[in-house]
């Protein structure tokens, strides 16, 4: 990510040290993940200890530290969607993509993620494939809504 | 927009907007709520806006993307005022048949109408529908007929006359004394007098103070706050305003979820057109009264909806709770004296202060007054958000307004609460839901997710489950929480895996007495909740897992087996073709089987099995029946 990038949504906030984790939710949304370079200069710009801001980059669940992929999974997995079988949507979904929540295939197509409700309970089981909801899931209909992504 | 300086302004103000809209103008109301968006309501928004056009009605008929209505199970909803028409589940498809017949000729679509479950009736208006009739909607009902993006569509339905009200004849303590006469409970898991925390900032000595709405709604399956602020945001900041006056506070903060992101946008909007009209900002309606307000989103973390590591995580940190020697309102953001309380608690202060403690307390119960918004979910017909007085029976909600288990299946337990509530069985339907008798029943009332569980569902699993959410969502700063959940989840998932022992129902019971007394914040406290509540009601559930390694609900997947009667089946192959792991071996005229050793017990085959056949069983507890010999798998012609 451009470090000139980074600095202007340092500025947005006026590099004001309580406004760190939403310079680090902007750089995220951005860029999708929080490169190295990019904490640094957040760390040098706000003041902040690097340390400080590892704890929160790895302590929030909106942030990643490394590459996500091209198309981003989240299984809702909230107690909604738990009773009507999220769990079996899930395994759909690792048998279909070889991967487990948190991870990124090695081609970087897909990044799975669970989440704990997507508020759309009346739709469950759901899944969100980029943004896009798949609501009233089954195992078959998992993998053929997988299957429509390169 | 021009400032307002004064009340008479704001008054002025409103009745402009109100000379400007006839009333008996047609106006189509669309949700836009997250799950109507999920259905597809922009498609449908779009159609209404392009069918208007050419049918040269875009001048006449008004077109409004409101939030959520509620009945998030029959979305797209569409609303045709003034005669309150409601379509339920909707495509583009059938917006220029709504047009031509309901707005031109004033006619019906039967087809798009509710139909009574019980009659068979189609049902039209909003307050003829069962899950609407039987709601009290105070708080939520604005949501259906106002723009969230449009200040001047909360003042048209009397928006900010409270604030007007309390600026210009009240003095704080009077706004304060109010909001206590009215015994406003917090609404977002604890149920704290919301007055006597007020008073506690209100008397603490430092000259600055804050206020902030939780909007960090965390518990799975609850999405109420989320609906009331994108559908009704300033609702929410009246009720900040009022509560910042009460106190004397003159910064706030709405921590709310990135998660949320329309929430954040309506919420940013909002603030910003109440700054333009003054509402916000210095010397508020000419009183004096200067307050501001920031958003701040949260970066997901479920603790952070616990007060102390709200504002630690406001305060650009790490969201860690703190031990509360001090109480936040004394000493909390920044270590100044903070109000927190969460959205429907703040949307709750306008309507007080509006319409007097007396109206407030004369609904609800005597220890809880008012209404509360509930999100039932689950095995449920009518998934959605209902708003219901305190103490109406559990029962009441479950089946006059949510219609009851689908299916045909046996309710088992409904629960509240969230991860830090409990699961109340079948025969505690006639609870009154208030604060202190869900407490006392082992529950609790939380944020109001309230989800319905059937025979299938597992209670084991559903202890399992609210445990393993929060051992992964436990900050990890005190041990009986960090490690305890992590024991008893591992216990947990043993006693699923059909490898529970003798001592584990103690081993877990103790660990629950100790994160129960020692933990550091109530995600720690409550946590055992789910377990304890299930074992109190369902120890036989817990006992056949244990020595039977039998799941009674069919529902734990190392426990079950899934088994074609020969009997039964007539080798359509359906299932042979689903079956993602290939496990079924069969052909035309062969009798289908599945491979154990194969099968990853996804349900597929259960699930596409003709209705007719029902050939596919699930079994557990007992040993699957041995494969046919070759020579007795061909389906003989029924005699």
């Amino acid at each position: 990510m451009d470090i000139a990038r980074v600095d202007q949504i340092i500025d947005r906030y006026g590099a004001d040290e309580s406004y760190l984790i939403q310079v680090l939710l902007d750089i995220q949304t951005e860029n999708n993940w929080l490169p190295h370079e990019a904490l640094e200069r957040v760390a040098e710009r706000l003041r902040v200890p690097l340390s400080r801001i590892l704890h929160i980059a790895t302590f929030y669940k909106a942030f990643s530290t490394v590459p996500k992929g091209r198309h981003r999974i989240h299984v809702c997995m909230g107690t909604a969607c738990h009773v009507r079988g999220a769990q079996r949507v899930l395994d759909a979904v690792q048998e279909a993509t070889g991967i487990k929540p948190g991870e990124t295939d090695l081609e970087l197509k897909f990044s799975l993620e669970t989440v704990n409700c997507l508020g759309c309970c009346a739709l469950g089981p759901v899944m969100e494939i980029d943004g896009k909801t798949y609501g009233k899931m089954t195992p078959a209909e998992t993998a053929e809504a997988l299957r429509n992504h390169d | 927009m021009e400032r307002l300086h004064s009340p008479a302004e704001l008054e002025a103000f409103r009745k402009a907007v109100l000379t400007d809209r006839a009333p008996d103008q047609p106006c189509i109301t669309l949700c836009a709520g997250s799950a109507c968006h999920a259905c597809g309501c922009n498609d449908v928004a779009e159609a209404v806006r392009v069918e208007l056009a050419k049918q040269g009605l875009a001048d006449r008929v008004h077109l409004r993307l409101t939030g959520c209505h509620g009945f998030c199970e029959r979305g797209p909803i569409l609303v045709i005022q003034p005669e309150s028409v409601c379509y339920f589940q909707l495509t583009a498809a059938d917006v220029p048949e709504i047009i031509e017949k309901t707005v031109k000729a004033g006619e019906r679509v039967e087809r798009l109408l509710y139909v009574d479950p019980d009659s068979g009736d189609p049902l039209a208006r909003e307050d003829e529908i069962p899950f609407y009739k039987h709601q009290q909607r105070i708080v939520f009902g604005s949501n259906g007929s106002i723009d969230p993006k449009s200040i001047e569509d909360y003042v048209a339905i009397g928006g900010y006359s409270a604030l007007a009200k309390a600026l210009s004849e009240m003095t704080p303590e009077q706004v304060l004394d109010e909001v206590k006469r009215a015994n406003l409970r917090g609404r977002g898991g604890g149920g704290f007098p919301a007055g006597i925390k007020w008073e506690g900032t209100r008397n603490a000595p430092d000259p600055v103070k804050y206020v902030v709405v939780n909007a960090d709604e965390g518990d799975p399956g609850a999405y109420m706050d989320r609906s009331l602020l994108e559908g009704n945001p300033h609702a929410v900041l009246e009720g900040l305003i009022l509560g910042a006056y009460a106190v004397g506070a003159h910064e706030g903060y709405v921590y709310v979820r990135q998660e949320y992101p329309l929430a954040v946008e309506n919420v940013t909007l909002a603030i910003q057109k109440a700054e333009e009209l003054g509402l916000l900002g210095d010397d508020i309606l000419g009183s004096g009264f200067s307050f501001r307000v920031k958003v701040h989103r949260g970066a997901g973390a479920f603790v952070c909806g616990e007060s102390t590591a709200l504002m630690t995580a406001l305060e650009g940190r790490v969201g860690e709770p703190r031990p509360k020697y001090i109480r936040s309102n004394v000493r909390g953001l920044w270590n100044r004296p903070t109000v927190l309380n969460n959205v429907e608690t703040w949307a709750n202060v306008p309507l007080i202060i509006q319409n007097g403690a007396d109206w407030f307390t004369r609904i609800g119960t005597e220890t809880s007054s008012g209404t509360k918004i509930f999100s039932i979910v689950g095995k449920i017909t009518n998934t959605g958000l209902v708003e219901v007085p305190m103490g109406m029976p559990l029962r009441d909600i479950v089946y006059k307004i949510g219609g009851g288990i689908p299916g045909g299946k046996r309710l088992k337990a409904v629960q509240t609460g969230g991860p830090s509530g409990g699961c109340l069985p079948e025969h505690m339907l006639d609870l009154p839901v208030g604060f202190d008798e869900l407490t006392q029943a082992g529950s609790m009332m939380g944020s109001g997710g309230m989800i319905v569980m059937d025979e299938d569902t597992c209670m084991v699993d559903v202890a399992r489950y609210f445990i393993e959410f929060l051992t992964d969502e436990s900050c990890g700063k005190c041990v009986p929480c960090r490690e305890g959940l992590r024991q008893m989840l591992a216990i947990l998932t043993r006693i699923c895996r059909g490898e529970g022992r003798d001592g584990d129902l103690e081993i877990l019971e103790d660990l629950s007495v100790v994160a129960k007394e020692a933990a550091l914040c109530g995600l720690g406290k409550s946590a055992p909740n789910p377990f304890l509540s299930t074992l109190r009601y369902f120890r036989d559930e817990y006992e056949a897992h244990i020595r039977e390694k039998r799941c009674p609900a069919l529902s734990c997947k190392d426990l079950i087996a899934f088994h074609i009667d020969p009997d039964r089946c007539r080798a359509c192959g359906r299932c042979r073709r689903k079956c993602p792991a290939e496990a079924i071996s069969g052909a035309k005229n062969v009798i289908h089987q599945i491979d154990q050793d194969l099968c990853t017990k996804c349900g597929t085959c259960l699930e596409v099995c003709p209705e007719r056949f029902g050939a596919v069983r699930k079994i557990s507890g007992e040993p699957v029946p041995p494969p046919l010999p070759e020579d007795q798998r061909t389906v003989r012609a029924r005699g």
